[in-house]
Formats: structure tokens, C-alpha cells, sequence
């Protein structure tokens, strides 16, 4: 099926405004994949754009020749200078990209880790012969956005004790501080809470009622339709949508990027049975920062808990606890029906623990190994793979094949480097891996962040049929699309404090900001 | 403008090919040296040549040579895979080689099947336990194995000295500082008739093929490329972190203590203070010309002999010093490095827009 191209000029009303930059049938390939497919992209002054589109359909590729990074193979990038009349900027070179005003937030963060938030924020922007690193008027500046953006955190201690969040925070000051004409955010609230994403569309708002142009990516749709006055929408590498926001809600606009109608329907728990995970006052703490405090939670079988929350506030050490990978100081935690005292994730495996991690780059996946070895990278010490220490090659194999097919992971086979796949194939064998073993409790830590829209509905699909199955499964999530998807019941983390879990129907997107923030919602569980 | 693109997928040829072309480059760029100190380079080629390969006499020499260098290069190249970044060969060799002329120089008498055993389990039991030090220190407290590692080898050094001008010292020497002579049923048999070459050559390349089956086949092995891929993703499946670091040691260490052991009970017969002309170190970079394969580890192992041999012939002959051999290993190394780039990435030549 084929969406005409639609297209809409400027919201009625507003004055004419200034095209900043113009994209002109830009066209990039690689080897045989066609990445963009002569995209045209305008731009006006104040304009907030949302570039929706799955992975793979060419945003990242767009943005990339936009930035300088890539080279199109055809096509043409305009820019508004000073004058304001356009002008074609050099393709292929990033500081003519920076020079003309266009700024960018990545997903993935470009900080550098040993230094603090200021001097992130100041980094580069300053002769490298000048002594010192920023004077008072630097310091001014900083703090001055810092308080108009509302993007609070504490920019004097170095960048690897922040949090994620806080992370992205300094990313998003960082770019404000360069005076950019036109600022890309790549999915810039993944990490933030209801609140504070609504603190960020109004700054977003105020900015470019000041006249930047801003565009907007992101997989929320919600936020998308709220934020934006204009939608452009990607599919396999083509422009298939350019219309204004008014009048769109989000089914169409998740059919104009997938192609076709992709419904998660959450469905009532069949039943829910003895508890299989409960912490009573359970104090623990990975590392300075994350910590849990005298937590109590009941997760029975059959049923989803989420825990909604900003990340460095527990959930790393409330994660770490199932992986295996901690244990409580103080108080009692019980895994289906043992008390765990000492770190051993081999036995949290055994028990029947299925772990999904957060970061599956780092600890879910060895990149240079195959699917094959990462599939039974948890399971060999059990006899299923070897035999008196030698590995069983061809039961692997036979086995990932058949997990390849159920999971529907698209690869060139089972000893393909796991590095290769795209990051929702990749979450896939991760799922495969936790659930293959029909675990009685289910930790999915993060398990869609950063995954497109069709590789998120199959994974919670997958989550929903492990409920079904029996087992009880954990969900720790910053996405609250993803945890009202999902859950059966809803708990807040905040500071390392563990709200009680409420029924998911007696909440809203507000009660779950507050049970995120640490206060009380004011229902009754 | 040149761009280096990674490739996917290091196809196989060009994994072969890069150590290789890197050899070949390293001799190429010797020929500068050679040609400012006035030798004749062609036939100074000719010499490295024939030097190493050239007669039965070269090509058993070389093999002599290849065998402490196979077991070196099997102790970095299995310790770095886990990335336990052992530099410590050279003393665990010399602590090999003590703990052979221990058992060898007649406390014990056995028969050779017995005793030759024992010497070489003897080594290897030295060269790991002198890599554990290192090892506890760097799982209890997080001291770099580098620097411990490093630092053991002049401590072992050392200690040898000071066994061979004290307890350990042949009385029959003529005051040279060098032990007793191994008993004739520890020594090693020769492979050919009036050469050096010894059965610590096959027992090397027994070892090689033993890590290789090891690496890529057994649990074991799985759990030491895991841990070195990824430490973190590896302890998050619950792979026993510090069995597969200890097992990692006394491998790598153990190999160390083999080389120095054989050395002794094939090739030197007592234990003198300059035993090993820096293997433990050349080591290292066989182990890098063999992408840390095991099986790798043999053709390189010889390349970096030969190179050593043929330019003894070549420096006996045209006149030029044989540091030149030091020359092409080290440039060999940097070469192999530079290889290495190259096989991972594609080098595209991208012409640049027309605007400055």
C-alpha cells in the first residue's frame, strides 16, 4: 500500500516566516540499500518538525548528511545565513555544519565522561591556548540557560557520576549554549519524566517562538502530536508523509511508518498466583549512586508489575538484585520462594530467572561473538550444550536455529556476529535467551529503549505471552507509553524509594509523574 | 580525503594476508637501514635467507629457536584473548627454567620417561605460580597486571642470579655463574641427528593445538573469549569470573614455564643468567602476528626465528650488526599493527566537494 504525499504550508495565521535550511533531493546509498531516496526537507524559523520514521528508514542516514558526516550522492543542503538568504553548505564537513547554526542532541551521548557537565558544555567552544576552561561570563551563560530551559543538574561533578537523564540533560545545555539556529533532538525525552518532558516541550516552545527551528525526533507519538505543528514521516528510506500535525492522531501515524496497522492490545491477567518475587524493607546499593531503600514489593506469578521511574533512581540496584548481581544489605528478598543472600548470577539463572538487562550492548551482548554463542552464553554451564567440558557445537546450533525462527530475529544465521544485527534483532536473542527456558519470574529491564515501532510491539507481545504462560515478570521502564502497555500493576521509584503498586486502570500519565517524582497520588491501592 | 570505513566481516584471506604482507613489509623497510649502512641489500636478503631456511643445518636452527618463541607466544596469546595482559613471560620462563634444573640436575633419579615429564611439569608448575602473585593482586585489589607482571621479571631475574652464584652453582664451572649439568634422563631427544632441534619443538606445537581445541571448543575456552569480549556482559551471565581468570594464568604462565624448562633440558642442558635472549618478550609479538590464534602462534613463532638465525648468517657475513633482527621483529610488530587496521577497515578514497 502507498500513502500519498501530503503536504501543508504554514499553520494559518502565523507571519511568514523564513525557510533556515532546505534539503533538496537528497539521495544516499549504501552498497544496495537505497538510504534516503530524494528527500526534500524546509525548514522555517521557529518551525517545530517531527521526523518520524522506524530504524532503518533513513532518519539517522538524513541527519548524518545534514550534520556532515555522510556525503550524499546527490541532493543539496541549504542553509539561511546571516542575511538570511540561502546558501549551499559544503557537504561532508561537520564544522561547516556547526559554523552555520545547526545543532544536534544524539540518542547516544558524546560526553566526555572524565570531565564535568561545564566543561562538557564549554568544550571546543573556546581557543585551546586559553588558560582556564571558562571564565564568569561562560558560567553566567551556562547558568542562565540552565534556569530558562528548567534543565536542572549539577553541572560540577564529572560527567560518569551523572545518570542517564542527567546525562542527557547536559547534552541538551551543551547544545543550547552553541546559539544553534536549528537544534535536532534525537529522541531527547526517552529519559525524562512526564513532568520534565512537559518542562522540556515548553522550553522547546519558547525557544522557537524565538525563531529556532527545531527538529523534533522521537518514537512518542503522543508527544509528538502534542509538540509538533508538522509531521514528516520516513519509510524505508522515502518521504511517505509531510502534513501538518492538526488532525493526526497516533494510529495513523504509527500505519504511515510501519506500513501497516500494529496493535499491542493489553489484555486482563488470566490469573494470578503465589508470589514469586517479594522484597520486605530490602536496603541495597550498586556503586555510590544507585541505591535502594527500604523497598517491599510483591510481584506474584501471572502477573506485570512496572516500576515507573527516571533511571539512577534504584532501578539499577532493583535490577541488579534479580540479575544476580547485587545483594540486599539489609531486610529480605525472596526469589520464587528462596531468600537470596550473596551475588551469583549463575544461580539466579538456575532458579529460573529470566534477565533481560538494560544496556544490551554492554551487559546483554558480546558484540564479536556469534547469536549463537550469545544465546547460550548463560545456559552452558547446565549440561544442555556440553558434554565433560566440551561444547555441544551442533546441539547449539540446531538450537539457535530453531530460537532464530521463533523469535523471528532477522540475521544471516546463527554465527553471524551479534554486533551485526540492528538493535531490535539483537533484543530479540536477548528475549529469546531470558525466556526460552520458560522462567517463573521475568526481569526486563528497559527492554524496548531506543527499538522502533514494529520491534517494540513484538516484544511486548512476547512479555505479555511469558504473563500468560505463568510467570511473573518485572517491568522497570522510564517509557510510560510502554509500562500502561503492559502492566497489570504500577509502582513508582524515586531516590531509591519504592512507591506501593497500584492497579494500572486507577492511574493516569499525571498520578504515575507523581508516583515518579515521590508523591503520593492520592488513591487508594 | 581518505576515509577508513569497518568492514562488517574481516573476511578470512585478508586475516591470513595481513600478518603476512606485514612480514614482508618489515623486511622491505629493514632494506633502508641496510642500504645507509653501505651493505649490498640484495645479497644481504639472500644471506637472511638462506641464513634461515637455506640448508638443514639453518632450517633446524630456526626450528630450535621457534620453540621457546611457540610457547611464549601461546602464553600472551591465550592470556590476552581473556585480556589478562600478561608481559611477565620472560620471568615466568626463567622461573620454568629454575624449577627444571631443581628436579633435573640429579636430585631425583628416574628413568627419562619419568623424569622428563616431571622436569617439564615442573616448569610449567613455576611459570604459573609466579603468574598467581599478579593475579591476586589484581582480582583482590585491582593492581594492573602489566605493571606487576613487568616488574616480576626483574625480581625473577634477579633471583636467578643469585641461585647460580649460590646454592645452584657448579661447583666444576670454573667460578662461571652456571648450575649443574641436567642428568642425561632429563634431557630432551634430539629430533635430528647432530642438530639442536629437540623434542620440545613437538611438544610446543602440541600445546598450540591443544589451546586452539581448548579455545574453540570446550566451555572452558568459550568462558575465557567471553571474558575477554566482554567482561561485564560475561559476569551479567553468570560466567565464574575468577576461575576463568586463575585457569587463564596458570595456562599462560605455565606455557612460559615450558619454554624456559625446554630450553634448559633440550637445548642449553644447565641454566645460566642469559638463558633467554628476551623470548618472553618476542613472545608478545608473535602473538600479535598471530591475531592471538594458537595455531598462529607456530608459523609465526618461526617466521621471527628465522628472521633471528638468518640475520646471525647475514651479520657474520656482509658485516652489519644483528640488531637488525630486533630491527624486523619490531618493525614487524608496528607492521603487523598497521595490518591489523587495515584488515578491520576499508580504506575508500572519497573525493572531496569543490568548496574549501
Amino acid at each position: 500500500m502507498t500513502y500519498p504525499t501530503q503536504t501543508d504550508g504554514t499553520s494559518a495565521g502565523a507571519a511568514p516566516r523564513s525557510t533556515v535550511l532546505s534539503l533538496r533531493g537528497i539521495t544516499k546509498r549504501f552498497g544496495a540499500l537505497l538510504a534516503n531516496d530524494a528527500i526534500d526537507l524546509d525548514l522555517r524559523a521557529g518551525e517545530i518538525v517531527a521526523l518520524l520514521g522506524e530504524n532503518g528508514a533513513g532518519k539517522t542516514t538524513l541527519m548524518n548528511i545534514l550534520f556532515g558526516h555522510y556525503v550524499a550522492d546527490a541532493g543539496e543542503v541549504r542553509v539561511a545565513g546571516p542575511d538570511g538568504a540561502l546558501a549551499p553548505l559544503p557537504p561532508g564537513s561537520a564544522d561547516a555544519a556547526l559554523g552555520a547554526g545547526i545543532g544536534m542532541v544524539h540518542q547516544h551521548f558524546t560526553l566526555a565522561e572524565n570531565l564535568s557537565g561545564f566543561e562538557n558544555i564549554v568544550l571546543g567552544t573556546r581557543p585551546l591556548w586559553s588558560p582556564g576552561i571558562g571564565g564568569r561570563a561562560a558560567r553566567a551563560k551556562v547558568a542562565r540557560i540552565a534556569a530558562d530551559s528548567g534543565l536542572g543538574v549539577d553541572l560540577d561533578v564529572s560527567v560518569s557520576r551523572l545518570s542517564v537523564g542527567e546525562k542527557q540533560r547536559v547534552e541538551i545545555l551543551k547544545a543550547l549554549y552553541r546559539d544553534v539556529k536549528v537544534l535536532i533532538l534525537d529522541e531527547p525525552t526517552a529519559v525524562l519524566t512526564p513532568q520534565e518532558a512537559e518542562g522540556l516541550a515548553d522550553t522547546v516552545r519558547s525557544l522557537a517562538s524565538r525563531g529556532l527551528a527545531v527538529i523534533f525526533i522521537s518514537h512518542k507519538l503522543n508527544e509528538v502530536i502534542s509538540l509538533c505543528e508538522r509531521v514528516v514521516v520516513l519509510r524505508g528510506g522515502a518521504k511517505v508523509a509531510d502534513r501538518a500535525t492538526a488532525g493526526a492522531d497516533r494510529a495513523t501515524l504509527a500505519e504511515l511508518m510501519v506500513g501497516r496497522s500494529i496493535e499491542v492490545r493489553h489484555s486482563a491477567p488470566r490469573g494470578v498466583g503465589e508470589p514469586v518475587l517479594t522484597l520486605d524493607r530490602v536496603s541495597a546499593a550498586m556503586g555510590r549512586r544507585d541505591r535502594l531503600v527500604d523497598a517491599s514489593l510483591d510481584l506474584r506469578a501471572g502477573e506485570i508489575v512496572g516500576i515507573a521511574g527516571v533511571s539512577g533512581n534504584g532501578q539499577g540496584t532493583l535490577a541488579a538484585l534479580l540479575a544476580g548481581l547485587a545483594a540486599p544489605r539489609s531486610g529480605r528478598l525472596s526469589v520464587l520462594g528462596e531468600v537470596i543472600t550473596g551475588e551469583d548470577p549463575r544461580a539466579m539463572v538456575a532458579r529460573g530467572v529470566g534477565r533481560v538487562p538494560e544496556d544490551r550492548h554492554r551487559e546483554g551482548s558480546i558484540g564479536a561473538m556469534s547469536i549463537a554463542e550469545n544465546f547460550v552464553l548463560e545456559r552452558l554451564q547446565g549440561g544442555d550444550f556440553q558434554r565433560l567440558g566440551f561444547l555441544a557445537r551442533s546441539r547449539i546450533r540446531a538450537e539457535t536455529e530453531r530460537v532464530i525462527a521463533a523469535f523471528d530475529v532477522r540475521c544471516s544465521g546463527p554465527d553471524a556476529p551479534i554486533r551485526l544485527l540492528s538493535g531490535g534483532n539483537m533484543q530479540k536473542v536477548i528475549l529469546a535467551r531470558a525466556l526460552d527456558g520458560r522462567p517463573r519470574l521475568v526481569l526486563a529491564h528497559q527492554p524496548t529503549r531506543g527499538l522502533d515501532v514494529a520491534a517494540t510491539a513484538d516484544i511486548h507481545r512476547r512479555l505479555l505471552d511469558a504473563r500468560d504462560r505463568g510467570a511473573g515478570v518485572l517491568l522497570i521502564s522510564e517509557d510510560l507509553d510502554e509500562i500502561f502497555a503492559l502492566a497489570d500493576r504500577i509502582a513508582g521509584i524515586h531516590h531509591g524509594e519504592l512507591s506501593r503498586a497500584f492497579p494500572a486502570g486507577s492511574l493516569d500519565q499525571r498520578s504515575v509523574g507523581l508516583l515518579m517524582a515521590g508523591q503520593d497520588p492520592g488513591i487508594a491501592a | 580525503m581518505i576515509r577508513f570505513v569497518r568492514r562488517e566481516a574481516v573476511p578470512f584471506w585478508l586475516s591470513l594476508a595481513a600478518p603476512v604482507g606485514a612480514g614482508l613489509a618489515a623486511l622491505l623497510l629493514t632494506a633502508v637501514p641496510l642500504a645507509i649502512s653501505g651493505a649490498p641489500i640484495g645479497r644481504g636478503f639472500a644471506l637472511l635467507f638462506e641464513g634461515s631456511v637455506g640448508s638443514v643445518f639453518a632450517l633446524t636452527e630456526t626450528m630450535a629457536r621457534a620453540t621457546p618463541l611457540i610457547f611464549t607466544g601461546l602464553a600472551a596469546a591465550v592470556a590476552f584473548r581473556a585480556k589478562l595482559w600478561n608481559i611477565g613471560a620472560e620471568g615466568q620462563l626463567y622461573a620454568g627454567a629454575l624449577a627444571a634444573v631443581v628436579v633435573g640436575t640429579g636430585a631425583i633419579a628416574a628413568p627419562p620417561f619419568v623424569l622428563v615429564p616431571l622436569v617439564l611439569l615442573a616448569g610449567a608448575a613455576a611459570g604459573a605460580g609466579l603468574l598467581m602473585g599478579p593475579v591476586f593482586f589484581k582480582s583482590r585489589f585491582g593492581a594492573d597486571e602489566v605493571v606487576t607482571t613487568l616488574l616480576m621479571n626483574f625480581i625473577v631475574i634477579l633471583f636467578v642470579q643469585m641461585m647460580l652464584e649460590g646454592p645452584l652453582k657448579d661447583p666444576l664451572s670454573l667460578g662461571w655463574p652456571q648450575s649443574e649439568p641436567m642428568v642425561d634422563e632429563a634431557v630432551l631427544p634430539k629430533l635430528v641427528d647432530r642438530m639442536r632441534v629437540h623434542a620440545g619443538l613437538l611438544v610446543a606445537i602440541a600445546c598450540a593445538i591443544a589451546s586452539h581445541v581448548l579455545l574453540e571448543r570446550t566451555l572452558w575456552g568459550f568462558q575465557i573469549r567471553a571474558v575477554g569480549e566482554s567482561a561485564a556482559a560475561a559476569r551479567y551471565a553468570g560466567v565464574p569470573m575468577g576461575g576463568t581468570l586463575l585457569r587463564v594464568a596458570l595456562l599462560s604462565g605455565g606455557f612460559a614455564g615450558l619454554a624456559g624448562a625446554c630450553e634448559v633440558a633440550g637445548l642449553k642442558g644447565y641454566l645460566t643468567a642469559d638463558l633467554s635472549p628476551g623470548y618472553g618478550y618476542a613472545g608478545i609479538v608473535v602473538a600479535m602476528l598471530a591475531g592471538l590464534s594458537p595455531l598462529g602462534v607456530i608459523p609465526a613463532a618461526l617466521f621471527v626465528a628465522g628472521v633471528f638465525v638468518g640475520a646471525d648468517t647475514m651479520s657474520r657475513s656482509i658485516g652489519v650488526s644483528n640488531y637488525l633482527a630486533d630491527l624486523v621483529v619490531a618493525m614487524s610488530l608496528l607492521c603487523v599493527i598497521v595490518g591489523g587496521l587495515f584488515a578491520r577497515y576499508e580504506v575508500r578514497f572519497v573525493r572531496r566537494g569543490a568548496q574549501a
